[in-house]
């Protein structure tokens, strides 16, 4: 589904992406670690279109194009998605106006007709319920007055309203008490689907537990150092990434 | 160079021939005050750059000598169809004036007793009772030229007076109209209302004109509020990108009255508005908002004044702007508090759209402060579109231009979802999707 | 238990002008009155070239077909330019240290500036100017050795005269504006600063303006230049004699940055503010202005305003220079009959130009503060930042505060923010320190340093608490 060949970005004279090597297959659940400043977050927000990050070279192939040649709502309405670190609030726009400006672009990009508002509304309050979130969001600005953990509910409530084929969870986890975090990875592991690839970037463990991921990798300064099954992830737990670093012959001062 | 005033003779000389051609009228006992106004007129002119209130707005091309009284100019051909600007004698009761002159008065027949309202020319000869102790009582006809010449002509608008304890459910409408003409024309509507104690009422003032057509109206309000009355003002501005709009409203405020006016101004090529309130008594409430919309070379200036004579009251106030193409905006807010004036909470905020390299605005809120114990804020800001937001938008699959506009709506939603007047405030919406890029888009998802 | 206004004001009034005395000194002065012939022998006395003389007398033409500004909210009465002498020097003039007239080294002793180098304090060069004239320059010598020039600026139109010449007037053109003209007419003394290129000068430079002759106007000009990559730190302070005549004060000051240049230049005003009921005190008319030509240069200014019966004064700032940035905190307290009528100019004209303004007006007796500023972007200036501030406290009920922020923005990449409000002290903070204890005017000094706490933080740290102890005399007796 997607092939990330030699990616390298910058943000203004900064080198971040050093060479990126990835292939994420349907059906698959990938889960990127590294520490912090290791470019986790630089390569999700890329992979969703971001313009201050220039690509200086290598290529990503998504579904057979070239994603990079794509506009940030055209990569969406291709089915990437995106969860936001940091949800941006905008005030004045509700979020059921959002949402709905949302997915009717993306019908309107596929040809197919409006989804009729009813069913629209219906479709929302259940999926609202199933994240345990109280449904006067719907009304409230987008992400406006959002306390942190109904901020990071509502990008797994887009994600689930706007089906898409590639999920990129940008540390949905981090900042989320423990049961908010069970919310949200019964969220994520409902849209477990063959047809489907989810990205889980994240700095702990933690989120692992209850999002298995299939394979894990691991990101150190602009660079995956260290591929492996689910067992990686315990295993750096435990070690730390200075581990990481020390077997990719890293020599620089361990961040962990 | 700028001169240090314009005068403007032709606009003199259309008042001897104006007055011989209404003499047939019979001369009313208001014309003594028309007399002096006009002579303070010839004195002091149309204002010019050189004064710190109209530093930023040239209104020279108003001294050219080519407009001409709307009444003198003589009839128009073709006529301006009224109804996409009226609200239905069902919803409102509503009087249209066209090119200066009554057209319509809506049935008015379910008002409640003692309640008038009535074209002002009606008023003028009926009621002089209720006018004469307030009509030019409150405009600055010996500081503002165009305040004179407005009291020197004017003949119709809309006159309203309700009396003690009365609740007007239906809101009252008041439409300006002006057609498509060869010549360039000016009119002069004139509004005054009086709401004695405790009397509750919404009005509304739509202004609109040919696309085409080159006209400047000159129009200006009185408002008298009594004790504990209550009135909800809403001004929609529609002229012709070829016009020109001076518009005025001083309101009088009486103990515990609450007076909320909201000015919407979308057209005209040079729009200036003043609002002033003078808050004359204990607990008065105040709101005055407004939003501005500018493109091309159209130039839209607001300028304000809330004066606070007396303790314990509160003052709202909140412009918005939002300027693309070459268009200019202007913003002068400023909040006096005499020293009488104890426990004054006073809020100001002027916040701005710039959408073009072109576009531009100078805003000054100010604040001038006599009294110790008051709560007075006062904020401007001046930004694009957040391009965080812009990108939080692209990524849910919005192009840029959809995404554009739904921030630039939600900028202006603050103010619009302010107006309680439900028909107004789906026109007012409707209005703005106009005007956005791939707005059209976003009218159909409502 | 409350607190009455008329208690809190009496804790303002109480205080006495402490700098106010005067030196009884022989001088040497102009005729009284304005012509050209007094410039001619202002010019004279300073035996300066030609081109100086000339510049002075085109001034002074200019000066001619000019009016005193209107719109400043200000009340005075009118100012008699003839009534007045231009030029007072205390006699002989003398070229060293050792030999300065003792009365004026135990003038400056008084105002706790000593001249004596061993004396003075540790990390401050100081020009010491005595009506029209500068009497002596600290660590001269010092300083020359890092290759700054720091010099009264009749000096260095003798012995810098290129420098003088390039770069006078390039700020504040002589026909700026009335009081600007007549300065640059009938300027007599003041401090001239060049820091060359990558030098980090290695102490604070500070000028201390002292009128003392009766019926004089001061008339000093500063001009600062800060080349490539240098920086600099320059305190002014400011003391007049108690009098019944209004005595007026307009000076001149210009800076330059050159690229990745610093200048921080504060001000403590303190010229007599005028007695209980307005009688007398300093006129000040003052234009000040930094130009930030190169890239990523910065100049900041930092005032705390508590003299002068008129202030009347924009330290402003012109961001050319690309990522140039500028910096206006202010203080300015009004008390008993003065007035202050003063804010900033900052003109984006570079990319990414940031400006900062943090004024804080305080307002007490029958005190009129005004704030006044312009924040312009220029249709060039891509991506410019700026955010203003600007609060007022009012202490008593007669006293008024005032902000006129013009804001005009001609590029939309920009980002302008504007925030003002007005507060009085509360009676339930003042409780609140009631009932720890803390006495009436401690409580207030406390409040009131505590809503300057901003500006203070900018200033050179000797000066910050000179500063503090500044406004808690100026505020003494306005509280009770």
């Amino acid at each position: 589904m997607l092939e990330i060949k030699e990616l390298k970005a910058r943000i203004g004279d900064k080198e971040i992406l050093k060479g990126i090597n990835l292939t994420i297959r349907a059906g698959e659940v990938h889960a990127l670690m590294g520490p912090n400043g290791s470019g986790k977050s630089t390569l999700a927000q890329a992979l969703a279109g971001r313009e201050e990050y220039e690509v200086t070279g290598g290529e990503v192939t998504y579904e057979g194009k070239n994603l990079l040649d794509l506009a940030p709502e055209d990569r969406a309405c291709e089915g990437i998605f995106l969860a936001f670190q940091y949800p941006v609030e905008i005030p004045g726009v509700s979020t059921l106006y959002f949402l709905k400006a949302a997915m009717n672009a993306m019908n309107k990009y596929h040809g197919r007709s409006a989804l009729d508002a009813m069913d629209f509304l219906a479709l929302a309050k259940k999926k609202m319920s199933d994240l345990n979130m109280d449904q006067s969001l719907l009304h409230r600005s987008v992400n406006e007055g959002f306390s942190g953990g109904e901020k990071k509910k509502n990008e797994i409530f887009q994600m689930a309203m706007l089906d898409p084929k590639l999920a990129i969870l940008d540390e949905t986890d981090s900042g989320l008490d423990i049961d908010a975090l069970r919310i949200v990875a019964d969220g994520v592991n409902r849209l477990r689907d063959p047809a489907r690839a989810i990205l889980v970037v994240t700095h702990y463990q933690r989120l692992l537990e209850y999002i298995v991921p299939d394979r894990v990798h691991v990101l150190s300064d602009g660079r995956i150092v260290k591929s492996g099954g689910k067992e990686l992830a315990l295993e750096l737990e435990k070690r730390g990434y200075s581990w990481v670093k020390e077997q990719a012959g890293d020599t620089s001062p361990a961040v962990s | 160079m700028t001169k240090e005033k314009e005068s403007a003779p032709h606009l003199v000389g259309q008042f001897e021939q104006w007055k011989l051609a209404r003499s047939a009228n019979g001369s009313g006992w208001f014309d003594a005050v028309r007399e002096s106004a006009i002579s303070r007129f010839a004195e002091i002119g149309i204002p010019t750059p050189k004064m710190e209130d109209y530093r930023f707005t040239n209104l020279a091309p108003l001294a050219r000598g080519s407009f001409q009284h709307i009444a003198i100019a003589g009839d128009n051909k073709n006529k301006l169809d009224p109804d996409p600007y009226l609200y239905g004698d069902s919803t409102a009761v509503e009087i249209v004036v066209r090119n200066g002159c009554l057209e319509s008065v809506s049935a008015a027949g379910d008002l409640p007793e003692g309640v008038v309202v009535v074209p002002l020319s009606e008023a003028l000869h009926s009621y002089r009772e209720l006018v004469e102790p307030h009509l030019a009582q409150y405009a600055p006809i010996e500081s503002e030229g165009l305040a004179a010449l407005n009291t020197a002509f004017l003949e119709e608008g809309l006159f309203v007076h309700v009396p003690r304890n009365v609740i007007l459910q239906k809101p009252v409408h008041i439409l300006y109209l002006t057609d498509p003409g060869d010549r360039e024309t000016v009119s002069y509507p004139r509004n005054l209302w009086i709401l004695e104690e405790g009397a509750d009422l919404t009005i509304l003032e739509s202004y609109a004109g040919d696309r085409e057509a080159t006209y400047w109206t000159n129009t200006l309000t009185e408002i008298v509020l009594g004790e504990n009355a209550a009135l909800r003002h809403y001004k929609l501005q529609l002229e012709s990108e070829k016009a020109y709009h001076i518009g005025r409203l001083h309101a009088k405020q009486e103990r515990a009255s609450r007076l909320s006016t909201y000015s919407i101004s979308f057209g005209s090529r040079i729009a200036r508005n003043d609002v002033n309130l003078a808050l004359e008594g204990e607990g008065i409430h105040s709101i005055m908002d407004g939003l501005y919309l500018g493109d091309n070379d159209q130039l839209i200036d607001h300028h304000t004044f809330v004066d606070h004579v007396s303790p314990n009251c509160e003052s709202r106030e909140n412009y918005k702007g939002i300027l693309s193409g070459k268009s200019k905006g202007v913003f002068n807010g400023k909040i006096l508090v005499r020293r009488d004036a104890q426990k004054t909470d006073a809020v100001q905020t002027n916040r701005n759209l710039l959408l073009s390299d072109h576009a531009t605005i100078n805003t000054k809120p100010q604040l001038e402060i006599y009294a110790d114990d008051v709560k007075c804020t006062h904020g401007a800001t001046i930004g694009q579109l957040d391009r965080e937001s812009l990108f939080y938008l692209q990524a849910r699959g919005i192009d840029k231009d959809t995404a554009r506009s739904i921030l630039i709506n939600a900028f202006a939603g603050e103010i619009v979802e302010r107006l309680e007047f439900e028909p107004m405030r789906s026109r007012v919406e409707s209005l703005l999707y106009d005007r956005l890029p791939g707005g059209s888009a976003l009218k159909e998802w409502r | 238990m409350k607190t009455s206004d008329d208690e809190l004001q009496s804790i303002v009034e109480k205080q006495e002008y402490k700098w106010g005395f005067v030196t009884d000194i022989e001088s040497d002065r102009a005729p009284k009155g304005l012509n050209e012939e007094i410039v001619r022998f202002i010019s004279a006395k300073k035996e300066e070239p030609e081109w100086l003389l000339e510049w002075r007398l085109k001034a002074y033409r200019h000066w001619l077909t000019l009016e005193e500004p209107k719109w400043p909210m200000l009340k005075y009465g009118p100012i008699d330019y003839q009534d007045a002498y231009y030029y007072a020097a205390p006699k002989e003039k003398l070229a060293s240290m050792d030999e300065v007239d003792p009365e004026l080294i135990e003038t400056f002793n008084k105002l706790g500036i000593p001249l004596e180098e061993q004396k003075a304090l540790a990390g401050v060069a100081v020009d010491a100017v005595f009506d029209s004239v500068s009497v002596a320059t600290t660590f001269r010598e010092k300083l020359h050795e890092d290759g700054v020039i720091f010099c009264p600026f009749s000096e260095a139109v003798k012995d810098h005269p290129d420098l003088v010449r390039k770069y006078l007037g390039s700020v504040v053109p002589y026909s700026d504006n009335f009081f600007a003209a007549l300065n640059s007419a009938v300027f007599t003394d003041g401090s001239f600063c060049f820091i060359p290129k990558g030098v980090r000068c290695p102490m604070e430079l500070s000028t201390y303006f002292r009128i003392n002759e009766a019926n004089t106007g001061q008339f000093e000009r500063t001009l600062i230049v800060a080349e490539e990559g240098s920086h600099v730190s320059y305190l002014e302070g400011c003391t007049a004699p108690m009098r019944d005549e209004n005595q007026l004060h307009a000076a001149v000051v210009e800076l330059v940055a050159l690229d990745d240049a610093e200048i921080k230049y504060s001000t403590i005003q303190n010229w007599y503010p005028g007695n209980k009921e307005g009688v007398g005190g300093i006129y000040n008319f003052v234009t000040k202005r930094g130009a930030c030509r190169g890239r990523n240069s910065k100049i900041s200014w930092t005032q705390v305003e508590t003299g002068s019966a008129i202030t009347w004064k924009y330290p402003s700032c012109i961001l050319q220079g690309d990522n140039s940035v500028g910096e206006f905190y202010s203080v300015a307290l009004t008390n008993n009959y003065q007035q202050a009528d003063t804010g900033t100019k900052m003109i984006h004209i570079g990319k990414n130009t940031k400006s900062t303004i943090v004024s804080k007006g305080i307002s007490a007796g029958r005190g009129q503060n005004s704030y006044r500023g312009l924040v312009q972007i220029m249709k060039g200036a891509t991506n410019s930042r700026n955010f203003s501030q600007c609060d007022s406290m009012l202490i008593g009920n007669d006293c008024g505060a005032h902000t006129f922020p013009y804001i005009d923005v001609r590029n939309p990449s920009s980002q302008v923010e504007h925030e003002a409000s007005t507060t009085k002290i509360g009676e339930d903070q003042i409780f609140y320190c009631h009932s720890r204890g803390i006495a009436l005017e401690d409580a207030v000094n406390m409040i009131v340093n505590g809503f300057c706490k901003e500006v203070f933080r900018e200033l050179p740290m000797e000066f910050a608490v000179e500063a503090q102890k500044l406004l808690a005399v100026s505020l003494e007796g306005s509280v009770g």
